[in-house]
């Protein structure tokens, strides 16, 4: 029962591609009480460093263990205070705002109950919502969507949107509208730094082909447009095209759901945060994403309007990386990570962390800050508290045996 | 390398890549008893190398179809703008009762008609916002689509593909260009170059060089002899063109001995080649005819031999004696050689199809199964980098589910560099890596695309099972499994060196 929205822009068409999908549905319960609340999730695939999002530079062990490679609150780009013991990675001044006006919360230390390591049973974890890798048929999105609405206001003719890519977390029984792309994510950088890796070793004809690629890509993220034949150009997909496609999605994303015939609930994914090798937290590679999605999270606030009061925007990922810089400055699949709620609707300017320390024998199998909040908690909390899912579905349908996890309870005013 | 080619597992998958078009599910491990066994049966599948499709027409009828579009168009035009002379004389509401011009859209000029309709549907790169329907495809853009869909269906189905690769060759070495005969290049390829593929090269030598579309994209169907009936009463000259490319590019190979004058002597021997005008033959037009009317009378001498012949048979003699020349061979086995071995051949192995397509007297599925045989075929390193075609072509067949069209197959194709049946001169598409490497890049954005589109249904360890098994290096396993996502293991694994190295 796909909705009749206006018919998109060429511009919208180029920034959804594909990313967003989301239910024509307003929540019943909620609906009941008045409220008319939205709800963006935001996978991040590739598992990204929570550490170098916000640091704990409140641990006497934080700059033993990540040297001139610690985000600090000195030093030439300091991090963002956040509440005297973490500091905000600086590419996020977006969030640091609405962190200060209480529409930001940060969960630390936090994991699904995947601990593997694997990116791909890591996700299918993450977005199943189920406790172990397995079960990748639906998304927890999907499940509790059908949860809070009536079997029979589901049209089950309706088939899932032909996407080129439905993420897994909105997968499942619940009818899905998408937006196929005119246009694709730009080239990603970082897939290109491991082919030139691969090729290295194994045709280095090819490998210099593809570094002048990257070239380019730096050139024109440099702001040397000019030195580029417009066919370059076109080629390129550098850090400004990432920031503009980011910031797109999303935005376009918020526009769809802020409309009174919107859909509600919408989920979109970005990939890149697999830092392996130079992972340049502050003002580096990782620095540049965590820009874009700064930009994201502020064009989700821009394109929501008055209804941004309403709303949550909830960033998850697979897991975290290890607690210690790699041989190459890069880091490693790892366990605990950050997630992050933004919107009108919380009751934020908090940091929510069990913290578990950063010695050797706090970290969980002495590598990985160690997980002590569980993911699903937090998904929980949302879920009950912004779209009225009950205690029950969340237990057994959405997140299977997680009876023992109680829901996080605060999370809005 | 050396250590893994005894593994019969590994000698298959070379095989697909090498010799045909990449593995599909199983294909590995279904010819893995007997990879030359299993080349060399395809040679002998009835039928293999043909497409059996009863809606396409023949090249000649395509562009007659083609033609007639056009004619009903400019009518229209004309009618329309006869009927808008009459109302700018009537009152203003009789105008704007009208019929509006932009329903039908523009007509393009008879002379860039062709060009600019067939491009439509594979270069059009949707850079402006288009309908979420694209509007119903035209007879022409229809004849192109469909002749496309034939050609990619025929790769995409081919058990090893060891056979269309063959097609592919000879169509690129006997090549005529869609921006020149939209229309025809299709059916070109199916009735001149893949009756033959396993025939002779004198046969195929003769289809190719009498057949409309060759005729029309080398400018013979309107070269005339000086001495001719049409020559003598003024009708413009004498077309080098078409000889020079018969000989330089189709049988001996450049500077393998013939001069200017042999040239000349053959493009008049070759006059008369050309094609029943399409407005005066509505049941036969385009179709090839020897018009004596235009041919150069008397005897001519090539290479040291006097042709008596007369009218048609003369060009016939000619190109009899063209296929049979040593250096025809000679430029031949080094080509395939090159084709499907390395951009510098192996020395010996371009003996062996030298020799074998001199002894077999150009018998072509005798060549085709001494390169099978030759261990210099086998041995060499994996170093030839697949043109975009193959590339795209084993991708395809690695993920037979994806769903992907015939316009997006085009736009593809285009995109690398390699536009379906348009190369860029009569040489052909090049079969050396030097233009291609550069393209790599925008390889790197097709398989982001095609990664995009099948990652919720492609599991990135299968498909480099699927595709590469036994040659899948250490170092792509390990880059696969640690991709950040499925999407970028995907992309990953269809970048894979092995991948685009065969």
């Amino acid at each position: 029962m796909p909705i009749n929205l206006h018919a998109p822009s060429r511009r919208e068409l180029i920034a959804a591609s594909g990313v967003l999908f989301a239910w024509p549905f307003l929540p019943k319960i909620a609906r009941a009480e008045g409220r008319d609340p939205r709800l963006m999730v935001v996978v991040l695939r590739g598992a990204l460093d929570g550490l170098a999002l916000a640091a704990p530079v409140g641990d006497p062990d934080w700059i033993k263990l990540r040297g001139d490679k610690a985000l600090t609150l000195e030093g030439k780009t300091p991090g963002l205070p956040l509440d005297g013991f973490f500091a905000l990675n600086p590419a996020m001044p977006n969030l640091h705002r609405l962190y200060q006006a209480n529409q930001a919360i940060l969960a630390h230390a936090t994991c699904t109950p995947y601990r593997d390591r694997s990116h791909f049973d890591g996700q299918d974890v993450l977005e199943s919502g189920f406790a172990r890798p397995g079960n990748a048929e639906t998304g927890w999105l999907n499940r509790a969507f059908a949860a809070i609405e009536p079997a029979a206001r589901i049209d089950r003719r309706g088939a899932l949107a032909v996407g080129p890519v439905t993420p897994l977390v909105v997968r499942g029984p619940a009818p899905v509208l998408s937006w196929t792309p005119q246009r694709i994510a730009p080239a990603s950088e970082d897939t290109l730094m491991r082919l030139i890796d691969l090729y290295q070793h194994a045709d280095p004809a090819l490998a210099r082909v593809l570094q002048g690629r990257l070239g380019l890509m730096h050139l024109a993220a440099a702001g040397n447009m000019d030195a580029l034949t417009p066919a370059q150009r076109e080629q390129l997909a550098g850090l400004a095209a990432v920031r503009a496609y980011f910031a797109e999605a999303a935005g376009t994303a918020a526009k769809f759901m802020a409309r009174p015939d919107g859909p509600r609930v919408g989920a979109l994914a970005f990939n890149g945060w697999d830092t392996h090798i130079d992972e340049g937290a502050v003002g580096g590679r990782l620095g540049n994403l965590l820009g874009a999605l700064d930009g994201a999270i502020a064009a989700v606030e821009t394109g929501m309007g008055p209804a941004w009061k309403e709303t949550v925007v909830v960033l998850v990922t697979e897991f975290g990386r290890t607690a210690h810089i790699n041989g190459d400055n890069g880091t490693d699949h790892g366990s605990g990570t950050v997630a992050l709620l933004a919107g009108g609707a919380l009751k934020g300017g908090r940091v929510l962390a069990d913290w578990p320390g950063l010695k050797e024998s706090d970290l969980f199998e002495k590598r990985d800050l160690k997980a002590t909040t569980d993911l699903r908690a937090v998904l929980k909390g949302v879920l009950r508290d912004h779209l009225r899912v009950d205690d029950k579905a969340l237990a057994t349908d959405i997140f299977p045996d997680s009876a023992a996890v109680a829901p996080t309870s605060g999370l809005f005013g | 390398m050396s250590t893994m080619s005894t593994d019969p597992k590994y000698q298959a998958a070379l095989a697909l890549h090498r010799f045909g078009l990449g593995p599909k599910p199983g294909s590995i491990d279904a010819i893995a008893s007997d990879p030359r066994g299993a080349l060399l049966a395809e040679l002998e599948r009835p039928g293999v190398g043909l497409v059996f499709d009863a809606s396409l027409m023949t090249a000649s009828k395509s562009s007659m179809a083609a033609f007639n579009f056009r004619q009903e168009q400019m009518a229209k035009r004309i009618a329309l703008q006869a009927e808008k002379t009459a109302m700018a004389n009537a009152t203003p509401a009789a105008v704007a009762a009208g019929e509006d011009p932009a329903k039908l859209g523009p007509v393009k000029p008879h002379a860039e008609s062709n060009k600019a309709d067939a491009k439509a549907g594979d270069e059009a790169d949707n850079k402006s916002a288009k309908p979420a329907k694209p509007p119903e495809p035209n007879v022409q853009q229809r004849i192109f689509r469909n002749e496309a869909r034939a050609h990619f269906i025929a790769a995409n189905t081919a058990e090893i593909g060891f056979v269309e690769r063959l097609v592919w060759f000879w169509s690129n070495h006997f090549c005529v260009s869609a921006d020149v005969v939209p229309y025809m290049a299709g059916g070109y390829e199916r009735e001149a170059i893949r009756p033959h593929v396993l025939g002779r090269f004198a046969d195929m030598l003769a289809a190719a060089e009498s057949h409309p579309a060759m005729l029309i994209y080398l400018d013979n169907f309107r070269s005339v002899g000086p001495k001719s009936v049409a020559g003598l009463i003024g009708k413009v000259g004498l077309n080098e063109n078409f000889a020079r490319e018969i000989l330089e590019l189709h049988t001996l190979g450049v500077r393998s001995g013939y001069t200017q004058d042999d040239i000349i002597a053959f493009a008049k021997v070759l006059t008369g080649w050309t094609i029943l005008p399409a407005a005066t033959n509505p049941e036969h037009g385009s179709e090839f005819v020897f018009n004596p009317r235009l041919h150069e009378p008397g005897p001519q001498t090539i290479m040291g031999k006097v042709y008596a012949e007369v009218g048609v048979n003369q060009g016939r003699a000619v190109l009899a004696d063209l296929a049979r020349h040593p250096a025809t061979a000679t430029h031949v086995a080094t080509k395939l050689a090159r084709h499907f071995v390395a951009d510098d051949p192996p020395p010996a192995l371009i003996k062996t199809l030298e020799q074998r397509f001199r002894d077999s007297d150009g018998d072509l599925k005798e060549v085709a199964k001494a390169l099978v045989a030759a261990p210099e075929a086998w041995d060499a390193p994996p170093t030839k980098l697949k043109r975009p075609n193959e590339w795209l072509t084993a991708l395809r067949r690695a993920m037979p589910d994806m769903q992907a069209n015939v316009v997006q197959g085009l736009q593809a194709r285009a995109r690398l560099g390699e536009p379906l049946w348009r190369p860029p001169a009569p040489l052909g598409f090049s079969d050396v890596q030097g233009p291609w490497a550069d393209g790599l890049a925008q390889r790197l954005d097709i398989a982001e695309i095609v990664a995009t589109r099948v990652e919720a249904t492609v599991d990135p360890k299968d498909l480099l099972e699927t595709t590469l098994g036994p040659l899948a290096s250490s170092d792509t396993r390990r880059a696969v499994a640690r991709a950040d996502s499925r999407q970028q293991a995907i992309a990953l694994a269809l970048m894979a060196p092995e991948f685009h190295r065969r």
